[in-house]
């Protein structure tokens, strides 16, 4: 029953979605206002019947209702309560469920808080939202039906992929998915621009909140994705330039540039055709990795079960708002005018090498990961593109982002002075070039971490070069009122340096892997192996029961001169179900540095093939993340950026001018 | 044929059959897809947890580091986009004793990349080799830089062009009006 009130809820967000998508375009049309005040309780209504279908469907697993297939195929009465809900959308089904929740809910959102948005650009925003969600609502209730029904029901299911028995899989999908679908909003709104034909610098102050709450998702989501994949596959690699992961690093890229190019047309209103374009090309680059890892063009952890017809509809789906977002750009783009004029050495113009940085290194990704199907649909030549093609070409396009971001925060508006911006890097610089001595003193080569790591303490420094410079306007004597200098800066300033000053702390982290060690070993009781500053032990081996697997562990002590600083359990599991086996890596933090221990099943002479590492520095990779994921969540909580606050703060003034 | 080609899979390397099966899998578009879904799923069934074991490793520890890095530019056939270093796939291990083999035999690191992709084409080498048909591929990037800092340059010099072009229109009466009672209202 329940799975029925699940499945009709969802053909009734279909009915909504449509409604949505027809009456307040029409509304926006022929100035009813009436039909484009629809949208917003539509948007609302139409999160609120997906909400209720995913809410069935989550039900469905956690009390393990073997009558639907997607239950059956991707759940185990014996599964621990955790996966049952996370499972969810650990399959192909259950992730286009979260995918429209996460659409549906930016809907909403957008109906909720976009009250400063003049009315006919939100009536058409959420008209092109609701466009997206019939597409996608359709998609599911044709191709893959979540609450399909098995008859008879088994008595127990296939269980979960064991690799997606993880505690990642309740993280990373969703924060992934917030921030891929986040740029809808968007990429909504830039389609309503262009249908309306008005855009001005207001337009950047609607779409920057949505960019950034987006961005720091998508952030935070691949970070995740990253560690999961580091602690899961079992050498301890962070970034494979897979092409799922591209799909998700290609909507960041374009993501920031967004950002940025949002940035000067905001404050100078220049760069606008440019950043609708970007507002359309991130979300598309969102569809296109959807299409990438849902349609079995590609095979992977990631893409489940797939089977053709479900790749033609999302084709269908991207061609579709791909090609009508570009075709309506192509109309409109050239009438819409251009404003602020900038010098080339300007904070404009720094944010234009940003841009064209970015946007180079995104078609890198772009070109690496799609290159091998064309060429093999066009001549049937297969190729392979890995990492060494990505680490030539997006290398050194990215690179000078890290050397030019300090200075791009230093330049004025409209005319900056490079040289003074240079003058004041001259501290980061000055410490950037002693991280590099110190580090060849202590690890010397390769040359390459090196200057790596050199260039990111510059980038870490020098990231907050521009609030020293404001809070210390006249050096470091001056120190009176420098704490209320602090705090008046706005918060977007200091957003900026924590977010540069994250993306230098994950490049340290990067630049430091090549001073790893690794050792290959068979291990056996007893042994002490030297990695890095730290010996292991191998203490014992035991083998454990777990609720739908065994494993076999190897208890092995961390130490250094001769004291026990650290316990170590890696183990190897194997899940009966789906006889498939994981390993789990045994991992510590020590000074920001890990450990990294992963064993295969003992040989039959009791010796256990173990790959053990010391990976220096390799944590700030993540924390890097985080505090740029920060950096974003402190610009978005800048008043300014606040979507209706300028509003508010004018009627205040008018009725306060009005009692007078 | 399913149960044939397990039973060969299955095997711990057999050269012989290894290079049957190879051959056979170079000549036949068709045999080969369903080797690679046959082989992934085998690389799923039983994937040891580490890629490079240690009874593979050579004795000689230049010659080691040469193999490593060698197999790091080599895809596993049958993976998603993993170097044969770091895939525990059966075919990875064999592949990567094939490496060692060669290097043994006292190949260079070019004579043994050579020896992999005539046996299985380009497909093998993680970097495509630049050649006319991954033209596009290698130098797009770069272009589209080019493309965007020209016309970028472009654009400023045109703005700024038509900047200096306009002359300045002195204010009208009504400008000049409405700039001192604006003035004056500041003041006030």
């Amino acid at each position: 029953m329940i799975d029925e009130v699940g499945h009709y809820a969802l053909a009734l967000a279909l009915a909504l979605s449509l409604m949505q998508a027809i009456l307040p375009f029409w509304g926006a049309r022929t100035h009813d206002a009436r039909l484009m005040a629809v949208a917003r309780p539509a948007a609302m209504t139409q999160f609120a019947f997906v909400a209720l279908s995913y809410a069935a469907l989550t039900y469905a697993h956690v009390v393990s209702d073997f009558s639907l297939v997607n239950v059956v195929e991707n759940s185990a009465s014996a599964k621990p309560l955790i996966y049952k809900i996370s499972g969810v959308w650990g399959n192909h089904e259950g992730s286009m469920m979260l995918w429209v929740l996460i659409l549906t809910a930016c809907g909403a959102a957008m109906a909720a808080f976009s009250r400063a948005i003049p009315p006919r650009l939100l009536a058409d925003a959420l008209s092109v939202q609701g466009v997206l969600g019939a597409a996608f609502l359709a998609f599911i209730l044709l191709t893959s039906n979540p609450f399909a029904r098995m008859v008879p029901a088994p008595i127990d299911g296939n269980d979960l992929n064991p690799i997606l028995q993880d505690p990642g899989l309740a993280i990373h999908p969703p924060l992934l998915y917030l921030g891929y679908v986040g740029f809808s909003i968007v990429f909504s709104l830039a389609a309503a621009a262009l249908i309306g034909g008005r855009l001005d610098a207001a337009f950047a102050r609607f779409i920057r909140p949505w960019t950034l709450a987006a961005w720091c998702f998508l952030t935070l989501g691949i970070a995740m994705g990253s560690y999961w994949a580091y602690y899961t596959l079992g050498w301890g690699g962070f970034w494979f330039w897979d092409p799922v992961e591209n799909a998700s690093l290609m909507p960041w890229l374009a993501g920031t540039a967004l950002l940025h190019s949002a940035a000067v047309m905001e404050k100078r209103e220049a760069l606008k055709v440019w950043t609708i374009f970007l507002a359309i090309v991130t979300f598309s680059l969102s569809l296109l990795g959807t299409f990438l890892v849902r349609s079995g063009v590609l095979t992977s952890v990631h893409s489940f079960a797939s089977d053709p017809t479900r790749g033609l509809f999302i084709l269908a789906i991207l061609v579709m708002f791909i090609g009508g977002a570009l075709f309506l750009f192509m109309l409109r783009a050239s009438s819409l005018k251009q404003g602020g004029l900038f010098a080339p050495i300007s904070r404009e113009g720094a944010l234009v090498v940003n841009n064209l940085l970015l946007t180079a290194a995104c078609a890198a990704v772009l070109v690496g990961t799609l290159y091998p199907l064309a060429l093999e649909s066009i001549n049937g030549d297969k190729i392979s593109v890995g990492a060494p093609f990505f680490n030539l070409t997006f290398g050194p396009l990215f690179a000078p982002i890290f050397l030019l971001a300090p200075v791009g925060q230093l330049l004025a508006w409209k005319r900056g002075d490079f040289l003074a911006a240079a003058q004041r890097l001259f501290f980061a610089a000055g410490l950037g070039l002693a991280a590099m001595a110190v580090f060849v003193a202590l690890h010397g080569a390769p040359v390459m971490s090196v200057i790596g790591s050199g260039v990111a303490v510059y980038l870490v420094v020098g990231a907050f070069a521009e609030i020293f410079g404001r809070v210390f306007p006249s050096g470091f004597g001056a120190r009176k009122n420098a704490f209320f200098r602090a705090k008046g800066l706005p918060l977007s300033a200091w957003g900026t340096a924590f977010a540069h000053a994250g993306l230098g702390l994950s490049m340290l982290g990067i630049a430091a892997s090549g001073w790893g060690v690794e050792k290959i070993v068979a291990m056996k009781q007893g042994d002490v192996y030297d990695v890095g500053p730290y010996q292991l032990q191998v203490v014992g081996v035991t083998t454990n029961q777990g609720p739908n697997y065994q494993e076999t562990v190897a208890h092995m002590s961390v130490q250094r001169d001769g004291r026990v600083v650290a316990l170590l359990a890696p183990s190897k599991r194997f899940f009966s179900t789906r006889r498939m086996g994981t390993a789990q890596a045994g991992i510590v933090t020590l000074n920001l540095g890990q450990i990294y221990v992963s064993v295969a099943e003992p040989n039959p002479n009791g010796a256990i093939d173990a790959r053990l590492y010391w990976k220096p520095l390799v944590s700030l990779i993540w924390i890097g993340a985080l505090v740029m994921a920060f950096g974003g969540l402190l610009s978005l909580s800048d008043r300014r950026l606040r979507v209706g606050v300028a509003r508010r703060a004018v009627k205040a003034q008018i009725v306060a001018q009005a009692a007078e | 044929m399913m149960k044939k080609l397990l039973r060969l899979l299955s095997r711990r390397h057999c050269p012989a059959v290894a290079r049957r099966t190879r051959r056979a899998w170079a000549r036949n578009g068709r045999a080969r897809t369903l080797w690679l879904a046959i082989a992934a799923l085998m690389a799923l069934r039983a994937a040891p947890a580490v890629a490079v074991e240690p009874g593979e490793m050579l004795k000689d520890p230049k010659l080691e580091q040469r193999a490593r890095k060698i197999s790091e530019g080599l895809r596993c056939l049958v993976c998603q986009n993993q170097s044969i270093d770091d895939s525990g796939a059966q075919l990875a291990q064999d592949l990567r004793i094939l490496v060692r083999d060669r290097l043994k035999a006292g190949d260079t690191d070019q004579q043994v990349k050579d020896y992999l992709v005539s046996r299985y084409g380009n497909f093998i080498l993680l970097k495509p080799p630049f050649e006319w048909d991954t033209l596009l591929l290698w130098i797009s990037p770069f272009a589209i830089l080019a493309l965007g800092a020209g016309a970028a340059l472009r654009k400023s010099r045109k703005s700024r062009q038509a900047v200096e072009d306009k002359p300045a229109t002195p204010l009208s009466e009504d400008e000049n009006a409405r700039l001192k009672s604006l003035l004056e209202d500041g003041r006030a």
